[in-house]
């Protein structure tokens, strides 16, 4: 077990090193946030209103980016590579792998985090976070959730070429539709239902919970309960039809 | 000790089609084992199916005594595996991969050892994509090595190499040999199954076709091919092929009738049959 823990250190480590080494990834992790909340910013300079809402919803972006996107991409590419095959061929024990795997995503996850929360205090106006326990927990519900969804989804995708198409195809939707209805009150029926269903909406409302209202966990109980079900549902796919390989053909 | 495998009766089924159907296969502890066979013969499933990475779909198998469908953490470090095409993380170098892969086995050999062994010293700290492909097929047999491992499985290890890189690999397998360990080569090339393999196993449609040593295979062909072929070119230029069992014989009754003639026989010839002749005989259709 020591063995185990000591070797998710070491591929931690070693995603971080790699991380750092790719300026493409490292540019989606952290300029993307900054641009949103640069543009979002200057469009709703003044209003305070506004601006309370723009910080959650990024913030909820982000732990979808980091976590959900970044792992399609990063295991659709390293199986059409050979790389899973090679280290499944290993005795690194599986577990081993994906916990530094997945400890990188939060790391990064974390550090947007970060960068949203400290751009909230010094520039938008909105001061620190209402309620830290809040955050920390709707946090890492999402990246539990939307990590375990990432790895299933990457079953979907049959080739790293169309990895972009597949991944914006759920992700530019699911932002839209979250966005649009968190900060609509007009926002139709049906599209409020199925946005109260998918994973990113409850999230920001957690997160405006946190930052804005300090509302308290107990009033976001049914927001982590719809997260917690995707993480559930993300999870069983992700273990049950993870594959090391490329499929052939 | 048991064998380094022990393969009976193994069968696998993809759906209705059947990849590998009843092969047998000993390999001893110390020894070069090449699986020879045209593609789709079923040496990568076979070979698969021996590194775990497949289950079977009947038969028995034993690698290092251990069922290796079970996939167990104490037989992969035992074990070191060259893949047809495994990638590499393109942002670490070679000794920074190395130095991670070395961390997951109980007795990894020198990282710096290791470098040297495989060729890669000068590219010890370059970028992976900044190899090229003779240098990632080095650093996909350095990775093989790191762990020490008592037996190494080789897919088309040399598949695009030039002459020179390939003879570089031939060494690398001897000098493994040489360490003691077993080594299971899959190949089309059958000058480098001749060159390495101490016994061969000729692979057609997921079944054995024949097993030995390849000097044994040449001698005595199974399927009964001729032992020996004597060319030479006639007297009108064309070119004449004899095979015979009895090379002496057949020279003496040649030559004193081509003496008797008052003819020369023109590029006159004697040669035994490749590991390529037996190949090409077996494996031909029909």
């Amino acid at each position: 077990m020591g063995d185990a823990l000591t070797l998710t250190w070491r591929q931690y480590r070693l995603e971080r090193r790699m991380f750092w080494r790719n300026p493409s990834a490292a540019f989606f992790n952290f300029l993307l946030p900054l641009l949103f909340l640069t543009g979002g910013g200057a469009i709703l300079a003044g209003n305070q209103h506004q601006l309370n809402r723009l910080i959650p919803a990024i913030a909820g972006m982000s732990v979808m980016s980091t976590t959900f996107t970044a792992l399609a991409y990063n295991i659709v590419f390293l199986r059409e590579r050979g790389v899973l095959k090679r280290i499944h061929g290993t005795p690194l024990p599986a577990l081993s792998y994906f916990g530094g795997v997945t400890a990188n995503a939060v790391t990064n996850t974390t550090l947007q985090i970060g960068i949203v929360v400290l751009a909230g205090k010094l520039v938008f106006g909105i001061g620190w976070p209402r309620d830290w326990a809040e955050l920390v927990v709707f946090v890492l519900a999402g990246v539990i959730s939307l990590a375990a969804l990432g790895v299933a989804f990457a079953h979907a995708i049959p080739n790293f070429e169309s990895t972009a198409a597949y991944v914006n195809a759920v992700f530019l939707p699911v932002v839209f539709i979250s966005f649009y209805v968190f900060d609509s009150h007009s926002a139709p029926g049906f599209l409020r239902q199925i946005a109260e269903a998918l994973p990113l909406k409850p999230l920001i409302d957690g997160l405006y919970g946190a930052f804005i209202t300090g509302s308290g966990l107990g009033n976001q109980l049914d927001a982590l309960a719809v997260i917690g079900l995707w993480g559930v549902f993300g999870l069983y796919f992700a273990v049950r039809g993870f594959s090391w390989e490329q499929r052939s053909g | 000790m048991s064998p380094a495998i022990e393969v009976r009766g193994l069968c696998k089924r993809y759906g209705e089609r059947e990849a590998v159907r009843g092969i047998d296969i000993t390999v001893a502890r110390g020894e070069v084992f090449g699986l020879l066979g045209p593609n789709g013969a079923g040496k990568t499933t076979t070979v698969e199916i021996l590194e775990g990475y497949r289950a079977r779909s009947g038969g028995e198998v034993s690698v290092l005594g251990q069922d290796p469908g079970r996939r167990s953490r104490a037989l992969r470090q035992r074990i070191g595996i060259v893949l047809q095409s495994g990638g590499i993380y393109n942002h670490l170098t070679p000794r920074e991969a190395l130095r991670h892969w070395a961390s997951f086995y109980p007795h990894p050999r020198d990282v710096e050892e290791v470098l040297h062994l495989s060729g890669l010293n000068e590219q010890a700290d370059a970028r992976s994509r900044t190899l090229s492909g003779g240098q990632l097929r080095r650093l996909d047999f350095a990775l093989a090595l790191i762990g020490d491992p008592e037996l190494i499985f080789l897919d088309e290890p040399t598949t695009g190499f030039d002459p020179a890189a390939r003879h570089a690999a031939w060494e690398t397998v001897r000098n493994l040999r040489a360490l003691g360990k077993t080594i299971l080569l899959t190949t089309h090339y059958l000058d480098e199954a001749q060159a390495l393999a101490d016994r061969v196993a000729i692979v057609k449609d997921g079944r054995i076709l024949a097993t030995g040593p390849p000097r044994e295979l040449m001698a005595h062909p199974p399927g009964g091919a001729a032992h020996y072929r004597v060319s030479y070119r006639g007297g009108s230029g064309q070119s004449i092929e004899l095979q015979t069992d009895d090379p002496t014989s057949l020279l003496n009754e040649l030559t004193t009738a081509a003496l008797a003639r008052g003819e020369r026989l023109h590029e006159l010839a004697v040669t035994r049959p490749t590991l390529e002749d037996v190949y090409l005989e077996l494996t031909a259709d029909g």
